[in-house]
């Protein structure tokens, strides 16, 4: 740890640039809108999670326990929009990202920082969108987040309004990706080369390709659907003359490629981390940098391997399992060379390094068993079974997730100058991993037995393992009150931080915590790093 | 633990053996390393860390390695799977409808059951068909799915090797009663297989042509004879009965007469019962006859309010 610091500096962006809450609604401060970005988060992702609490407690017994099918129906529906759409997606770009990469580059913003401003405002209207329907019309959709068709043009629920929000949702996140690869390719300090950039950053950048690419293909999709819905144009409905593999295409077109949207920010978080707490550079800086740009890159070309139960013909699912194989390599590289990084190291377990290492654990959880549902023969028993529903909670959930906690904990005392307890930091982490295994690996076996998803209601022979599952949920929810009531009081109430108490290396521990309004007091000039500190 | 009875099992759980096992060695190892790592090298016993040198040799290891070990992964997969796709000439054409939300199915010689039927080793193939929204027909016993989509013509088969009662579910999301949509498929001996098969329907003995109707159509999914309330309203007592209906969102009072119950079977949007929801109910025309709209009138004036 570096010296004690007693007081915050008064020059810092929460001072500077205004008080009151119209400065913040107003402002253009790419730190504040990281700020603005993760307190809308940290709402929606609540509301989710409650959510998913009575998801649960709905499924302790068989027959009804506290909610109607329909109402069930549309809870998963809501769940997985707010946490696809509201979380997961914007969730590290939008809060670390823009918090950091300017910092990172040694800039004072990010190129466009009123575009910036209108990101997050395009979020926050869709978010709005999104949850009207719970009030407005006739009722929020029950197609499950992917609106798969004919049933998301049939059903009399609102799905139209959903979709719309999703939509909206889409160009935040389109914009987002063009600032930042703007940002990126313009603003580097001078003399930092593109191999001089953090990790964070090369996985920011195959990111933010990914979403401008990417997203709007699902945009015009779900357009396509209301299309449908009110105008009655037969696209995806075959009684109107449509065909719904063709909407299962397009959404996966976008959707596929949109997991690693979700993932790659997660594994840069954990590429910057992981030196810093062993001491030493990481091992295989270019591997891990290119190996975002294949995942990148051949993220594209699986989106099959969601299809194949659909009918698709032999050669084509052939096709999708070899890709899907394949795309698993460049995680596998990453995690070897995390695990080379830490031999040999000087090793200190701060909070940030334990949730990295969660991080590792529970994400090779969810890489090793989406083996399984890339193999033919395994995907057909476990397709659509609650198998699938464990796979993409330990990936999205324990990966992207456990690696926002990691960025959370890391950044903390540099966005607010304050540090955390770092023994409740340590014991919370503790509850959410076990509540997390408690509640998702019980799913894994459930889907091995042959339980479907989305599935309200269940055959007695399922009880033993969804009351469990159950259990878990509450363990993960004690968890995560424990962390954020940790993170809350250490933002109010911490000791000051001082500016690098985990002697990072990289620019943005080279200011003060938290910085001022322009960042940096002089304009800073990249250096190259010093491991020997 | 997990049941098996049909040919394809050995091949998948093969391939679930391979793949489960390798990702084993690879998640304890993991673990395991980093664990170790951080109690060998924690700050207190190794205070300086060993600077950092990039090794060419082992990050083509650990590139080919996984490659090698994935791709065989692909191999037992597609091994296991092969066989689903290769349908003999002899298999036994079962017609299956899978409709919001129940099962039927349908033999070559117009018998017809909501339980699949089959005869012990013996291949049967399966003609997937849907009138309304995706559905998806998955045996855990088999280790079979595949999906039930509108508009195309999926076939799935199986052989099954153990007489017994296996489960049927619906495992692709279809609204509201999905996961009450289940079905139980039946292996018996051959001979009880041809007994059963050749017997004359027992249906028609005990029920009438409407009630057959109702049953093969499977308006039981939302319609109940009882009074209890479904996805739609029960027949019980409707004839003849008063009902409150919204015609393009206005309330109306009609009486249920022929005329009415065939609407709402032949054109169920036009006139929505009050309470109800909308679009929930296909549109039946050309799926069931005059005749048998008659017959199911002539049915659903037997269930009186008591
Ligand atoms: C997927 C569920 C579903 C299926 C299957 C279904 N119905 Fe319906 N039915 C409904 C709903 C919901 C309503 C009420 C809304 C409306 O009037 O459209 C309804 C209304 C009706 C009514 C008017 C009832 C009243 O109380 O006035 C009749 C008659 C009817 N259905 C007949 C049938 C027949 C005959 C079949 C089978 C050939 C059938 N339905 C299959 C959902 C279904
Ligand atoms: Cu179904």
């Amino acid at each position: 740890m570096s010296t004690e610091q007693t007081a915050i500096p008064a020059e810092n962006f929460f001072n500077q640039g205004g008080k009151g809450i119209m400065s913040w609604l107003t402002t253009t401060d790419h730190k504040r809108i990281g700020l603005l970005y993760m307190y809308s988060i940290a709402i929606f992702f609540s509301v989710a999670v409650i959510i998913g609490l009575m998801m649960r407690l709905e499924l302790i017994a068989p027959g009804k326990t506290i909610m109607e099918a329909n109402t069930y129906n549309k809870m998963f529906t809501l769940h997985g929009v707010i946490m696809i759409f509201l979380f997961i997606i914007p969730g590290i770009p939008a809060v670390f990202g823009n918090f950091f990469l300017p910092l990172f580059l040694g800039a004072d913003d990010v190129a466009f920082p009123r575009l910036n401003l209108m990101s997050w405002y395009l979020y926050i209207i869709g978010a709005l969108i999104a949850l009207s329907t719970l009030v407005f019309g006739e009722g929020s959709a029950d197609t499950g987040w992917t609106f798969y068709a004919p049933y998301s043009v049939k059903t009399g629920t609102n799905v139209s309004t959903s979709v719309f929000a999703a939509f909206v949702l889409g160009f935040s996140s389109i914009l987002t990706g063009l600032n930042f690869l703007t940002t990126i390719h313009r603003m580097r300090a001078p003399g930092m080369g593109w191999f001089d950039m953090p990790l964070y950053l090369w996985s920011t950048y195959a990111t933010s390709w990914i979403q401008i690419l990417a997203t709007p293909i699902i945009g015009i999709t779900l357009l396509m659907i209301v299309a449908e819905r009110v105008l009655g144009v037969g696209l995806f409905d075959p009684s109107l003359g449509g065909d719904p593999i063709l909407y299962q295409h397009l959404f996966w077109i976008y959707s596929h490629p949109a997991v690693y949207i979700m993932i790659l920010p997660a594994m840069g978080v954990i590429s910057e981390i992981i030196p810093v707490f062993s001491r030493r550079r990481i091992f295989g800086y270019k591997a891990i940098a290119f190996s975002s740009l294949a995942i990148a890159f051949v993220g594209y070309l699986v989106w099959g391997h969601h299809m194949f139960t659909s009918g698709m013909s032999g050669p084509a699912r052939i096709i999708f399992s070899i890709l899907t194989f394949l795309v698993a390599i460049p995680s596998a590289i990453k995690v070897f060379n995390w695990l080379a990084t830490l031999n040999k190291g000087s090793i200190d377990l701060q909070p940030p390094l334990l949730y990295s290492m969660g991080f590792i654990f529970l994400f090779l959880i969810g890489g090793l068993t989406g083996l399984v549902n890339g193999a033919l023969a395994t995907n057909t028993h476990i397709h659509d079974t609650a198998f699938i529903v464990g796979h993409f909670h330990y990936v999205m959930f324990g990966g992207t997730g456990f690696g926002f906690f990691a960025a959370m904990h890391y950044w903390f005392p540099k966005m607010y100058g304050r540090m955390y307890n770092i023994k409740r930091a340590k014991i919370a982490f503790w509850v959410t991993f076990i509540g997390f295994n408690t509640l998702y690996f019980p799913m894994f076996i459930l889907g091995l037995q042959g339980m479907p998803r989305r599935y309200y209601d269940y055959l007695p022979e399922f009880q033993d393992w969804q009351v469990v599952s159950t259990v878990g949920s509450w363990i993960l929810v004690t968890g995560l009150i424990m962390m954020f009531t940790n993170i809350i009081r250490g933002a109010r109430k911490g000791k000051p931080a001082g500016d690098n108490p985990w002697n990072g290396y990289t620019m943005e521990w080279q200011t003060t915590s938290p910085p001022p309004l322009e960042n940096f007091h002089e304009k800073p000039v990249y250096k190259e790093i010093s491991y020997d500190k | 633990m997990f049941s098996n009875a049909s040919s394809f099992v050995e091949g998948v759980d093969f391939a679930f053996f391979v793949i489960i096992g390798i990702s084993l060695i690879f998640l304890i190892g993991i673990t395991a390393a980093m664990i170790y790592f951080v109690i060998k090298y924690n700050k207190k016993k190794h205070p300086k860390a060993v600077p950092t040198k990039d090794n060419f040799q082992l990050e083509i290891i650990w590139t080919v390695i996984p490659t090698l070990l994935v791709l065989g992964m692909f191999y037992y997969g597609w091994v296991g799977y092969r066989p689903m796709r290769i349908i003999p000439d002899n298999a036994i054409p079962v017609k299956v409808t899978a409709k919001m939300w129940s099962w039927s199915f349908e033999y070559e010689n117009g018998k017809w059951d909501s339980l699949l039927i089959v005869p012990v080793d013996k291949p049967v193939k399966l003609e997937l068909f849907s009138p309304d929204v995706l559905h998806s027909l998955y045996i855990p016993a088999f280790r079979i799915k595949e999906d039930v989509v509108p508009g195309i013509a999926n076939i799935m088969w199986f052989e099954a090797n153990k007489t017994g009662t296996y489960n049927i579910l619906c495992a692709e999301y279809c609204g509201q009663r999905h996961s009450y949509m289940l079905s139980k498929v039946k292996v018996l001996p051959q001979d009880e297989y041809e007994k059963w098969y050749n017997s004359k329907d027992t249906l028609a003995e005990k029920m009438m042509p409407g009630e057959i109707i109702m049953k093969k159509q499977a308006c039981i999914a939302c319609h109940s004879t009882d009074g209890s309330k479904l996805v739609g309203p029960s027949f019980k007592g409707l004839y003849g009965s008063k009902r409150t209906v919204l015609v393009d969102g206005v309330k109306k009072e009609i009486v249920a007469d022929d005329e009415y119950i065939k609407n709402s079977i032949l054109n169920p949007n036009s006139e929505v019962v009050d309470g109800f929801p909308q679009g929930i109910m296909t549109n039946y025309s050309g799926q069931i006859s005059e005749d048998e709209i008659k017959q199911f009138i002539q049915y659903i004036k037997t269930l009186k309010n008591d």
